[in-house]
């Protein structure tokens, strides 16, 4: 049985049955849902096509993602050295590769072929350069599952015993006596 | 003097080693002697109460105390012993005596006072000099105050002094100030390093250093702290104004770095991601999420266990930029040559590890977090998120700096992790915490309704869409900002996001003041502006955190400016006009000049604006003879909207005309004025609160006589 078999069982079986006025939030909820992810598709879309501009705007972009190579470790439209022996070469080669109509993935390949990986300003998103992007990610995911079991486990921790002869004061009446001690303390 | 200095150091050596082992006797026989020692529980040798009073006992603890004073005295001699050999170095740099290879190497004649005194911390063994030193100033203060909690303070020299002995083993062994040159003695010497001889270079590396070094005094105390099981949250406030000290010299550092680079480089940035840049960046958030997290501890007894560890990267992390400087082990534009160093910093990183993991897993049962969360939606978790993100934010820049490495290890070739990179990773993230700083002081401890967060952040939301729609609908022709199309670009969007942020941050920010100040003007008459002096004096920590926050986020307005950079490369000959911006730059000649120290040549331009001259600019590019090296002294016109920025990049062989570069970098001044408004926000937060009136209504008084004053929040 594959995944897509066993989600549909266990939809199909465990969903209770709704009402008419439940059902109609649950659709309109999906709507939202499948709207919003729409949305969001098509601003991810909006973004990765960013910059697909004009041969100016991309040499100054790629020029930005390309490293100097001659050992000043600036990116290459910042390299400042007059007489430098490879960036004036390099940028010469950008614009030659843009005048062709290379595709900025090509320029880029062309650009390690020639020079090695540390031309390239950033690390790829192939092979073992993704790992680059994803651990950062990867950390905040793991970071905000830490958070929410240290959460849980700090919800569910025993309230601190209260002395003999006192009473716990109700709900409303404490969050009263909060909302003073703040507005007389909190100054 | 070499002999002076060298004896110096051999002196400071042993006094800090005496001070180690003389506190870890004293310690150690004073846990034994003790029935319950002063503000500790008691170690597992302490005595019966019957063994207490035993004059063999007392003998033995009085003895303790003795060795334990010996060594606290010590520490303070060290202090001294290490001040003589700096300023031996210091003196043998203005008597240009280069018979000591550090002077030869790093200073000349013809080098200008200020700068010999710079050279102190201009090279790899007069830093580590000069890091000793600090340290040394440090314990010297912790030691005089010492009565505020003398075993907390005995513990914490301690490890000051195992610090201090790591960095006079290097000096002393591997990286020696005063060694002598061999055979003929130069007349001259070879001469500061040109990007050096920068009037801001003579503060940055003290700065910084006092920022790092710094940082081991708030770890002295937690690892003292978590040995002794100290109870409570004492040491915490002990620490409190160490660390916020020490992070506004760390924080002045950083960015006096950055100033440096922007105005001596002459590639028109001032952050390049460079790997020792990102060694001062790592503690630097580490060390600001623990002063945040911190507040968790004190108020609430919470996230002990994690300040612990925070309190140590933030430590480690100061040390492993070092490693990185000096190992070359990384590749970077500012790292020290290559030496043996490295392999001590490996070690002492690898032992300061050990040390703290040992004593936290004997321990940690101490560090249970004391109270239950109540709700999400508090300051509590909005703390908890924020840790989160900075530390996530030092992941970054830490995985970042070492993934060329690790690429080098897994795959066979080296990779380079630039802007690019950082700009894709850390921006987003840095985003979101922007959110939490607009959002968390919103928060109250425990819980909030969300109906009084609704309340409270309406306004503010409001304004920054305001700012927003404004910012999008003006013409571009009223400067840099404006007339921002977010879809144009990713780095737009970003810039109009950090700034809509900033405003929220902004108006949250005022909307606290307003609040609390309208508070007081009802009680007390006064006007409004007086009832928020009086406001922040009554809670200097937390009105002086806000105005932090207020300065982070001018800080972010002037990094948002990047996204519309320009620059221009022309070769000008005399009456020659470039046009960038809003700027017409016509040059007027070009000229040349030679003193002692260096030769120069720089371009004289005209700047114009609407067809008016307002300025005139003298970009200069410079040859240092001694030491043989060609540096750049760009012109920077700066205003509140953009910087003009020329540098001079030299001549054209050909022809003689020469080649001039402008930049024109949007807000940058906002960056600096940000770093102002932070130290000040800092220096307000370090003054000590105005006692509040307490209005003690008459029942209360007569059923509570010994009522304590509610103690302020933060």
């Amino acid at each position: 049985m594959n995944n897509r078999q066993m989600g549909r069982i266990k939809c199909g079986d465990s969903r209770p049955r709704l009402s008419a006025g439940r059902a109609a939030v649950s659709l309109w909820a999906r709507m939202f849902r499948r709207k919003a992810f729409q949305a969001l598709l098509l601003s991810a879309a909006v973004f990765t096509l960013l910059g697909a501009g004009d041969p100016a705007t991309r040499f100054t972009e790629l020029g930005h993602q390309l490293m100097c190579i001659c050992g000043c470790n600036q990116i290459l439209l910042e390299c400042n050295h007059v007489g430098c022996p490879a960036s004036d070469g390099m940028r010469n080669e950008l614009m030659a590769s843009l005048t062709r109509g290379d595709s900025d993935s090509l320029v880029e390949q062309g650009f390690v072929q020639k020079y090695g990986p540390t031309v390239l300003a950033a690390p790829t998103t192939k092979g073992f350069d993704r790992a680059a992007y994803i651990m950062p990610f990867a950390a905040l995911f793991l970071g905000f599952g830490l958070i929410a079991l240290v959460i849980r486990s700090w919800k569910n921790r025993p309230a601190p015993a209260i002395a003999d002869g006192l009473t716990p004061i109700p709900g409303p009446e404490l969050e009263q006596f909060r909302d003073q001690a703040r507005k007389e303390t909190d100054l | 003097m070499a002999e002076i200095g060298s004896f110096s150091l051999l002196l400071a050596l042993a006094l800090s080693v005496y001070s180690f082992v003389a506190g870890i006797i004293a310690l150690a026989f004073q846990n034994r002697t003790s029935l319950q020692p002063a503000g500790a529980t008691a170690g597992r040798g302490a005595l019966p109460a019957s063994l207490e009073e035993s004059p063999l006992i007392t003998t033995i603890r009085q003895a303790s105390e003795r060795i334990g004073e010996t060594a606290r005295r010590a520490g303070i001699a060290t202090f001294a012993a290490v001040l003589l050999a700096s300023m031996v170095l210091v003196i043998c740099a203005f008597r240009d005596d280069f018979s000591i290879a550090y002077i030869l190497h790093h200073s000349n004649r013809a080098l200008p006072g200020p700068y010999k005194f710079a050279v102190l911390w201009s090279g790899q063994e007069g830093s580590l000099l000069f890091w000793s030193l600090l340290l040394a100033a440090y314990g010297f203060v912790l030691r005089l105050r010492y009565k505020t909690d003398p075993r907390l303070f005995a513990y914490a020299s301690v490890v000051l002094s195992g610090v201090q002995i790591f960095f006079l083993l290097l000096l002393n062994f591997a990286a020696h100030p005063f060694a002598i040159v061999q055979g003929t003695i130069p007349a001259d010497g070879n001469g500061l390093n040109p990007l050096l001889q920068y009037p801001e270079m003579v503060i940055h590396p003290p700065m910084l250093y006092l920022g790092y070094v710094g940082f081991t005094i708030p770890f002295a105390f937690a690892l003292g702290a978590l040995i002794m099981k100290y109870p409570g949250e004492k040491w915490i406030h002990i620490t409190r104004r160490w660390t916020m000290v020490t992070w506004a010299f760390l924080t002045c550092g950083v960015f006096l770095g950055a100033h440096w680079a922007y105005s001596v480089l002459g590639w028109g940035g001032y952050w390049g991601w460079d790997p020792v840049e990102n060694a001062s960046l790592m503690p630097w958030l580490t060390g600001t999420a623990f002063l945040h997290s911190v507040m968790m501890q004190e108020k609430r007894g919470m996230l002990k266990m994690w300040n612990m560890w925070l309190v140590f990267a933030t430590f480690w992390l100061a040390i492993l930029g070092t490693f990185l400087t000096r190992s070359g082990i990384i590749s970077s534009v500012h790292a020290f040559a290559q030496s043996s160093i490295g392999d001590w910093f490996a070690w002492f990183l690898a032992i300061t590890l050990i040390v703290f993991l040992f004593f936290f897993f004997k321990n940690k049962s101490h560090l249970r977090s004391e109270h239950k969360l109540e709700s999400l939606i508090s300051r509590e978790s909005s703390f908890l998120f924020n840790n989160l993100l900075f530390v996530l934010l030092c992941f970054t820049v830490l995985w970042g700096t070492w993934f060329p490495k690790i690429s080098e290890l897994v795959q066979g070739n080296k990779v380079t992790v630039g802007a690019p990179f950082y700009n894709r990773v850390a921006i987003p993230v840095a985003l979101l915490l922007l959110i939490l700083t607009a959002v968390g002081p919103l928060l109250a401890w425990r819980k909030t309704s969300l109906e009084s967060l609704k309340r409270n952040f309406m306004w503010p939301t409001v304004g920054a869409i305001v700012v927003v729609v404004f910012l999008m609908s003006t013409p571009q022709s009223w400067g840099s900002a404006f007339g921002l199309k977010p879809w144009r670009d990713i780095s737009y969007f970003y810039s109009l996001m950090a700034i809509a942020l900033s405003v929220l941050v902004t108006l949250t920010v005022a909307s606290e003041f307003y609040r609390g100040g309208r508070v007081i003007s009802k009680h007390t008459g006064q006007g409004m502006f007086a009832s928020m002096v009086q406001l922040t004096h009554r809670n200097t920590r937390r009105y002086g955190g806000y105005i932090v926050h207020f300065g982070v986020v001018v800080v972010i307005i002037g990094f948002a400016g990047a996204a519309f950079n320009q620059d221009k490369e022309m070769e000008m000959k005399n009456g020659d006009k470039m046009t960038i911006g809003p700027y017409t730059l016509i040059c007027r000649s070009s000229t040349e000049d030679d003193n002692p120290d260096h030769y120069s040549q720089w371009a004289i331009l005209d700047v114009f604006k609407a067809g008016k001259q307002i300025d005139t600019m003298t970009p200069e590019r410079r040859f240092y003879h001694a030491s043989q090296q060609t540096s750049t002294m760009p012109d920077i016109r700066s205003t509140l909207n953009e910087d003009l920025y020329v540098v001079f990049e030299g001549l054209n062989q050909d022809n003689g005309h020469p080649i001039l570069k402008a930049h024109l970098n949007a807000l940058v001044m906002w960056i600096w004025m940000g770093v102002w408004i932070m130290l000040i926000g800092t220096v307000l937060a370090l003054i000590p609160n105005a006692p509040a009136p307490v209005r003690v209504p008459a029942r209360a008084r007569m059923t509570h006589p010994h009522a304590e004053p509610a103690v302020t929040g933060d």
